[in-house]
């Protein structure tokens, strides 16, 4: 045991030596003048390849090796392997930029994600081992009893772990289409077929062993720029324990930025195009005739006098762009409307708690970081793709330590990216802003074209003001080091790293729909006497069938990359937390109520976001459908309603049904059980 | 039979404190962020930095803490495995 693990530790760490020792010579060739685009090319072939070449080596077609590798990983590699296989696209991409626009606030999301490891822990973790069989529905078959349980947690399991892979697809489509300058599409399948390496050959062994290798690239990726950051702006390398003055710093500049006249009079003027797009859209559909006849008019003024062509074309191409109905209309104006009041709010300071001037105003803020940490720490203790990986350990115990060390890894890249937001936000308030429009770095422009970044010169004064920048989240941790200067060979390693974090937890969910489909529904529905073999092939053209339909979803960028992924946390969490705590500690709780309790809590879940999102759903003809949220709740902390509906309802329908049998044997087989583990 | 309701009983004790430690760092601390934010810890304002890193240290310890109760446990109670 002990040989093996130091065996794997060697293999690790010469991996990454030899992963430095490549950073090293890319910053040597760059030096010597070696393209930027080169190295983006050279950090994707390298760090796929090395993916492939695990993921080669661990190829396997035995079911148990494939679905929970063979429950042999030490607790500190399944410690290091459960971090990559958590942190994803959202958390290396999108936390820190979130980080850097809401400042506060966005630390809900730094607390749940890591908060729920504890529920993992305590509730979770152990029992699930020692039942010690492949999937969660598995669980919850054995605990309640019957296929319509099954079922159910499949589908949740597939919901979830469905709208969370598209978001990690996203990302990927994000960091391909800048770094090594492909169209977006094309990007999010060449991603795809890094992630099929992987999981197609080996399932979760070679899934396991390639987050291992991802971890260390990712975590390298996120501290590299910070510290170096760190280093240029207050001589300390570590940037965790030194921003704190940087924070303060931050401080000073909004003093000074907020209020200064030019800043003002842009967000009045955001003010008054919100205004004027708030009394078209009342307007309507007289408005958009009027403003289509009005751009006609200046046409044929235009072609009547010997203006220039190019003025023409540039108007026509307007009259073509109008929206073609109202109602289409009225969306893009909305949205026009929206941003543009967004713009015209007065700055959040970065470490002000719960922002507003009354309590009235106050009140909400709380109320939604509050929902906003229920929700994540809920859904992390209930995410399926995670709670699998606890399966993966050898004993009990290394289950109840790998929750430790999945912990301490993760929190290394969560207690960095608040830092990353306060250095970026340095950065910019003291580097960008007020500054010439003309005289903006070249970084700007090169993420304005793939439309991550856009300016808007309102005032015209040609000077960039506060408000007139528009940042998507998404692009902070992946512009940093463009925009500190630093050399291209770390924009390179941050990209590499986003991809690791994007493929690791995209290559674990696929895994998690797949034997979802081809343990649960087929092996244990539908044809239990499949032979193992045929079991394997089954879950392996699953796999490519979810895996295509998930980039074809990406493709359409349907929203940002967070967003998404606090929709999957809401469903998931309403979905199986209950039935999975009450299972455990309750012996009371019964099949039909816990049947009950994850229909409803998912659904609850389902109906509050498509609501509160939503107001029509073009593809089905729905619309109207839109309304105002219960207690100033966001749509992406629905499933506080959904949880706790969830548990009411198993409660009462459990006491309200006759307990049956099945509960008895199974707690006592997984409160305690001899060595070894299984049932 | 006895000993296995003992065993099961001390988890759940254990379990249920370190819950309530839990819901009491992450929920009543952080309504309170606001009012913390007017103390100050390391240059950070207190409510800022206990989301920020505080609180994950915490939670660290918790977990350390529980697996080190449930491996005596274990050891007492004759289970450990391996």
């Amino acid at each position: 045991m002990f040989s093996s693990l130091t065996r794997l530790q060697r293999y690790y760490l010469y991996y990454t030596v030899c992963f430095l020792a490549f950073i090293g010579a890319l910053a040597v060739l760059e030096q010597h003048g070696m393209p930027p685009r080169w190295i983006g090319y050279a950090f994707l072939f390298f760090t796929i390849s090395m993916y492939a070449v695990i993921g080669i080596m661990s190829r396997t077609s035995d079911v148990s090796e494939y679905y929970v590798a063979g429950r042999r990983v030490p607790a500190f590699f399944n410690g290091m392997a459960t971090g990559a296989d958590w942190m994803s696209a959202a958390s290396f991409i999108g936390l820190a930029g979130t980080l850097y626009l809401s400042g506060h606030q966005g630390l809900a999301f730094v607390i749940g994600w890591t908060g729920g490891f504890v529920l993992v822990a305590l509730l979770l973790a152990p029992y699930l081992r020692r039942f010690g069989e492949y999937t969660i529905p598995d669980f919850l078959g054995a605990r309640y009893g019957g296929n319509a349980i099954r079922v159910i947690a499949v589908a949740a399991a597939i919901l979830a772990s469905f709208v969370y892979v598209v978001a990690q697809i996203y990302g990927v489509g994000v960091i391909t289409s800048r770094f090594v300058s492909l169209q977006f599409e094309i990007g999010v399948f060449v991603g795809l077929a890094g992630i099929l390496v992987c999981s197609f050959l080996g399932g979760m062994k070679a899934v396991t062993w390639t987050q291992v290798a991802q971890y260390v690239i990712l975590i390298i990726a996120y501290v590299t720029p910070v510290a170096i950051l760190s280093w240029n702006v207050t001589g300390n390398p570590v940037p965790q324990l030194v921003y704190g003055q940087v924070l303060q710093e931050v401080g000073r500049l909004e003093d000074k930025l907020f209020n200064m006249p030019a800043e003002i009079e842009v967000r009045q003027l955001y003010r008054e195009r919100a205004d004027l797009y708030a009394e078209k859209i009342m307007q309507l559909p007289s408005s958009l005739n009027l403003e289509r006849e009005q751009i006609s008019t200046r046409i044929n003024e235009l072609k009547a006098s010997d203006a220039q062509m190019k003025d023409i074309v540039a108007l026509e191409k307007q009259r073509r762009e109008l929206p073609h109905d109202p109602e289409q209309a009225k969306v893009r104006w909305e949205n026009a409307m929206y941003s543009a009041v967004d713009r015209s709010q007065p700055p959040v300071r970065h470490a002000e708690a719960f922002p507003g001037e009354t309590a009235e105003q106050q009140l909400p803020e709380r109320i939604n970081f509050l929902a906003l940490i229920f929700c994540l720490t809920i859904g992390t203790a209930a995410l399926p793709h995670v709670l699998t990986r606890y399966y993966t350990t050898p004993t009990v115990s290394q289950a109840r330590d790998s929750v430790f060390w999945s912990l301490l890894f993760i929190l290394l890249l969560y207690i960095t990216a608040p830092a990353y937001a306060v250095f970026a936000k340095y950065e910019v308030l003291s580097h960008l802003v007020e500054i010439p429009i003309a005289k903006l770095p070249s970084w700007v422009a090169a993420w304005t074209k793939i439309g991550l970044v856009s300016i808007e010169d309102i005032n015209r004064d040609g000077i960039l003001q506060l408000a007139e920048l528009a940042l998507n989240p998404d692009v902070i941790v992946l512009a940093t080091p463009e925009i500190a200067g630093m050399p291209y060979v770390v924009s390179g390693l941050v990209a590499a790293g986003g991809l690791a974090a994007a493929l690791s937890t995209a290559d674990g969910l696929l895994l998690t729909i797949t034997s979802s489909l081809s343990h649960d529904i087929y092996y244990r529905i539908i044809r239990p006497d499949a032979s193992t073999q045929f079991r394997l092939v089954i879950s392996k053209s699953m796999l490519l069938v979810v895996a295509v339909l998930a980039a074809t979803v990406a493709a359409q960028k349907p929203g940002t990359i967070l967003s998404m992924v606090s929709w999957a946390f809401s469903i998931a969490g309403s979905a199986f937390f209950p039935a999975l705590v009450l299972g455990i500690f309750w012996q009371r709780a019964t099949r039909a109520g816990a049947l009950a309790g994850m229909l409803v809590g998912m659904l609850l879940s389902i109906y509050y976001i498509l609501r509160v999102e939503f107001d029509s759903i073009p593809w089905l003809g729905i619309k109207g459908i839109g309304m105002a949220p219960w207690f100033h709740v966001h749509s992406t902390s629905a499933g506080v309603f959904g949880v706790f509906a969830g548990f009411l309802t198993i409660i009462v329908v459990s006491l309200m049904t006759r307990a049956d049998g099945e509960g008895g044997d199974f707690l006592q087989g997984i409160r305690r059980s001899g060595k070894d583990g299984g049932r | 039979m006895k000993a296995r309701d003992l065993y099961w009983r001390k988890t759940r004790r254990l379990t249920l404190s370190l819950l309530v430690l839990w819901v009491f760092v992450t929920f009543v601390l952080n309504w309170f962020a606001r009012e913390l934010n007017h103390f100050q810890l390391f240059g950070f304002p207190l409510g800022f930095y206990l989301g920020a890193q505080g609180l994950l240290f915490i939670y660290l310890l918790i977990i350390w803490y529980y697996n080190h109760r449930m491996r005596k446990l274990d050891a007492e109670f004759g289970i450990e495995d391996q």
